[in-house]
């Protein structure tokens, strides 16, 4: 390696982590004000914000920036 | 043609969007830094992981052209859009990673058409080089028109706003990062999609009552017609949705098409050419087959479940009234069934960022290619690496400039992948035959590579032009006046591939061959392959190879 770059896999996480919360959050406002889509009613934005979330919080620990000397 | 539009952002969505851009732009200014000589700029530096390398090998095939395209295909002619995914991507990709890798790996070439100049000297790879860079530009475009295309129906927001905001967004990217910020948007944009994408099938399979309640309804609503079996239906070419005959799916697009397009259009080899070593080279294309095969669920099973769940009917674009809706906008209008606020976000991204990576993907090989394999060889040929990497940054953005004139030329075909699939049989079928011969056959010459080349590309234009001037050469060349455009490719790509080939080895024949010492490193049987070094069985791309062809097998098995 001739230089160190953060893994693009952090990026990833990142990215991840923000979209997971910002979209459980529409999901959760969802509840007083349902979305006029099919199967609205799965809340889906709730879970699938949720898994984005959990996978990014992952992946942002697992390959989060090293200290460079 | 005025449509309403599909659906409307809210600000969570406005949100997710420009946090998207947001964050290309600021990897790409850090990785700016990294992007100083050529082979930073051009290759990444030969420095990315198996899996870094397999995703964006993958994610640069895998933009919204893809997405929308396939899709709409899927709705147009059933699962057998499936074929390009399995059949007509996963052989070429393991036969990319043990056959092929090892040579592009070893002769350290930038690009394919660097291989065809060491392999066959400069007139077939200026060939070569020139309809690549005419290829990229025209598939710039498509991914373009792609965009358009999203914008109008799905948000209704102006065109040419849409188009330069994204295009000024990755030719700044690419200009500032080179090889590496398109690899690091693309595996960026890997996630996007997947995580945009998924959530239609799942929810689309609930609505339906899994996959035998959407056969169920598919068939409700299209009487008389198959959509759902892969192969059973490809005896007769009046018996399936797009006139096709097995052996245009297993030669055409099996042994030909996908042959050339996995293993020598540059845009994708360019990706696995930056691997750090030739292990990570070789394992690249075979773990890129395994999510590859994957991919239908979230481009084919959507246009399938469109056929049982939409209202109305979709059309061709060329046959669109007012208030009705064409193929290429499946993916959309399932996007708006199932998608509120939030998600709609994520799958508009996933869908923006498609485009982008896939923009990026064409515009940093048509540097590349342009640098050196046209202004290298032909324009400038001594010159520092700066001047180089220099020339790379200003043909990103003109490359940028012309595709942005070529996304019109994109609109006069019925369904994307027409168009796209017209090029491949143009410029990348006889290629496959020129590349192949080289590697294999040491007797292959100069003259032989060339002239092959071009009678191939030749050939493939002339058959194109013969049957829009007169249509009842279908029967010859497609075997059947029923055959539907992508048949009619496959066969195209299929002739102009073995006429290739053909004048290929009658010009070798009749030519000097090179001596075999001129050859070591570039020809089977000239070449000692260097060691993989030492690796456990898990650890050993033909042990991947093996099970991913398993794997296709009994893919084909179930929905046969």
């Amino acid at each position: 390696m001739k230089h160190y770059i953060i893994p693009v896999w952090f990026f990833v996480g990142l990215l991840l982590a923000i979209y997971g919360v910002l979209i459980c959050a529409s999901g959760i406002m969802e509840y007083s004000e349902p979305a006029k889509t099919v199967l609205s009613e799965l809340h889906a934005p709730v879970w699938w914000g949720g898994v984005l979330g959990l996978i990014g919080v992952v992946y942002c620990v697992a390959f989060r920036p090293k200290r460079h000397s | 043609m005025t449509t309403a539009r599909v659906i409307s952002l809210a600000p969570v969505d406005i949100a997710i969007i420009a946090i998207y851009f947001l964050a290309v732009l600021a990897i790409g200014f850090y990785l700016k830094r990294f992007a100083q000589s050529g082979e930073d700029f051009f290759l990444a530096g030969r420095e990315m992981t198996a899996w870094v390398a397999g995703l964006a090998f993958l994610s640069a095939n895998l933009g919204s052209l893809e997405l929308l395209g396939w899709a709409g295909s899927a709705y147009q002619y059933g699962i057998l859009a499936a074929h390009w995914y399995w059949i007509g991507a996963i052989p070429a990709m393991v036969f990319l990673g043990i056959v092929m890798m090892p040579f592009y790996y070893i002769s350290k070439t930038h690009s394919v058409p660097g291989y065809l100049q060491l392999r066959y000297g400069n007139g077939a790879s200026g060939l070569s080089a020139g309809s690549f860079a005419l290829m990229t530009i025209l598939m710039s475009g498509v991914n373009m028109y792609a965009m358009a295309v999203v914008m109008k129906v799905v948000l209704g927001w102006n065109i040419h706003f849409s188009i330069w905001v994204s295009s000024l967004t990755v030719g700044v990217y690419v200009v500032m990062g080179g090889l590496y910020s398109a690899i690091f948007n693309e595996v960026l944009q890997f996630f996007l999609i997947w995580f945009g994408a998924l959530l239609i099938p799942v929810l689309g399979l609930m609505e339906t009552g899994g996959w035998k309640g959407m056969v169920a309804r598919i068939q409700a609503n299209f009487p008389g017609q198959d959509f759902t079996h892969l192969w059973s239906t490809l005896g007769r070419h009046a018996d399936n949705p797009m006139g096709m005959h097995w052996t245009g799916i297993v030669f055409g697009l099996g042994a030909v098409l996908s042959m050339g397009y996995w293993t020598t259009d540059f845009l994708v080899v360019q990706r696995v050419l930056s691997a750090k070593d030739m292990r990570s080279a070789k394992m690249a294309p075979i773990l890129a087959s395994f999510f590859k095969m994957a991919v239908p669920l979230i481009v084919i099973l959507p246009g399938l479940l469109a056929l049982a769940v939409l209202p109305d009917k979709l059309v061709p674009e060329s046959a669109m009234q007012a208030g009705q809706h064409s193929y290429n906008e499946v993916l959309p209008l399932m996007l708006a069934r199932y998608f509120g606020p939030g998600l709609l976000g994520l799958g508009v991204t996933a869908l923006v960022a498609g485009f982008m990576a896939g923009m990026a993907g064409n515009v940093s090989a048509f540097a590349t290619v342009w640098t050196y394999d046209l202004y290298r060889p032909y324009i400038r040929k001594t010159a520092p690496d700066a001047h180089y990497v220099a020339m790379g940054r200003w043909c990103t953005v003109i490359g940028l400039f012309i595709s942005i004139g070529t996304a019109y030329l994109a609109m006069g075909f019925e369904s994307i992948m027409d168009y796209v699939q017209a090029l491949f049989s143009f410029f990348i079928a006889p290629l496959f035959g020129t590349v192949l011969l080289g590697m294999l056959w040491p007797r292959a010459t100069k003259a032989g590579g060339f002239w092959g080349l071009l009678a191939g590309t030749g050939s493939s234009i002339a058959m194109f032009f013969a049957v829009k001037a007169n249509p009842s050469f279908l029967s010859v060349i497609a075997l059947s006046t029923e055959a539907k455009p992508l048949a009619e490719d496959m066969y195209r790509a299929l002739w102009s591939c073995l006429f290739g080939v053909i004048v290929t080895v009658v010009v070798s024949l009749m030519t000097k061959p090179k001596p075999a010492k001129e050859l070591e490193g570039l020809v089977y049987g000239c070449t000692i392959i260097p060691s993989e070094g030492k690796a456990g069985l898990l650890g050993r791309p033909i042990f991947w190879a093996g099970v991913s062809i398993a794997l296709l097998i009994v893919i084909q098995i179930i929905f046969w």
